[in-house]
């Protein structure tokens, strides 16, 4: 039978590599810095964080499997709860919560108090609009999707739009069955 | 010790970060690309020498700013200091680094193993091209370097040369 899935990824994260965070968040700044002035727009600014999450996500998953010990979730509900508690923490060591189910279990609310990636980041008046932590959303979907989960994510609080929490909200938009080449051996 | 993050995070952040950059944005100015990848690092870098000499008295001359970037600013981005520091002595440092982390995951593209063997011109674009990636790579750190000596008042000019991946050698040119 399968380990049963960690409930938290405090130990994940003590056995990952680390490093300061500070070379992460600087250097997350500086990227989001240079886009502004690359692109100009901030609705193209949140496309191409989204975009270089979602690139992100769809190789960070195998290290999440590989590392993680989870097991096969058994739904979508389970999955979510991986995500915030096992998730959140081996990558970027804080912990997010899960709330706001729907009723038909497909959509949920991973709310953060604590994110690393916006320590000492201040948005001025002219980045209005600007989803700072956009990455983030990406690679919940992209990591989602590799799983076979198709998922919309956006944000629905952000604290550095005066929100009191980040809160990205997931929908699932359909599970596409897994299709193994080999049987499975029990 | 202050907050921690996992290392892939940082690695896959830079990777996607170079990969946007010479791949989507300017995927036909290269020089563009590295431009604009080295200005990223100059930030960065010119923020963490900020934070990481607070306590530190005004370093006395070059030799030894130069010194702190190989010792303890390595240190705290890589877990590990410069391997090797030649110098001139006329304002040309060069700092080697035997394993660069940011190195150990570039990995050549595997598609010329596949093309017909008898297309040897694709081949060497191929490995043209693989240079260039891993090149593209290293604009990131040497712009951390310029930015980090810049920030300690030392306007410099920094390139990279690879010798043996994942070894590689940093060239610091002080302007005078």
């Amino acid at each position: 039978m399968a380990p049963v899935a960690p409930r938290s990824g405090d130990a994940v994260f003590a056995n990952v590599e680390r490093v300061n965070a500070e070379l992460f968040t600087l250097t997350y700044g500086a990227i989001v810095r240079q886009l502004l002035t690359d692109l100009e727009e901030v609705d193209e600014v949140n496309k191409q964080l989204d975009q270089m999450g979602y690139n992100i996500g769809i190789r960070l998953i195998d290290e999440f499997l590989a590392k993680s010990g989870v097991s096969r979730c058994v739904d979508f509900k389970e999955t979510a709860e991986v995500i915030a508690k096992v998730g959140f923490k081996m990558f970027l060591g804080v912990t997010a919560s899960v709330t706001n189910w729907d009723a038909d279990g497909t959509s949920c609310s991973l709310v953060l108090e604590d994110n690393p990636l916006v320590d000492f980041v201040e948005l001025p008046d002219t980045c209005q609009g600007l989803y700072y932590c956009n990455i983030l959303s990406g690679v919940v979907r992209g990591a989602l999707e590799m799983v076979s989960m198709k998922t919309e994510v956006t944000w629905v609080r952000d604290m550095l739009r005066g929100d009191d929490a980040y809160e990205l909200r997931v929908k699932l938009l359909k599970q596409v069955p897994e299709e193994y080449p080999y049987k499975d051996d029990e | 010790m202050g907050r921690e993050v996992s290392e892939s995070c940082v690695d896959s952040l830079v990777i996607e970060m170079v990969s946007a950059y010479c791949n989507r944005f300017y995927a036909t100015k290269p020089e563009l690309a590295a431009r604009r990848i080295e200005a990223i690092g100059y930030l960065v870098g010119h923020q963490l020498s900020e934070r990481y000499t607070i306590e530190r008295p005004r370093f006395s001359d070059h030799l030894e700013a130069i010194k702190f970037i190989c010792k303890d600013f390595w240190s705290e981005l890589f877990k590990k200091q410069i391997d090797n520091l030649k110098t001139n002595h006329r304002g040309t440092f060069v700092l080697q680094d035997n394993r660069f982390r940011w190195l150990t995951h570039v990995s050549i593209d595997p598609s010329p193993a596949n093309t017909d063997i008898s297309e040897e011109p694709s081949l060497a674009t191929a490995e043209g091209k693989a240079a260039q990636a891993t090149s593209m790579h290293l604009y990131f750190p040497c712009g951390i370097i310029r930015g980090a000596l810049s920030n300690l008042g030392i306007p410099c000019a920094v390139s990279a040369e690879i010798s043996n991946l994942p070894a590689c050698s940093f060239v610091v040119r002080i302007k005078a």
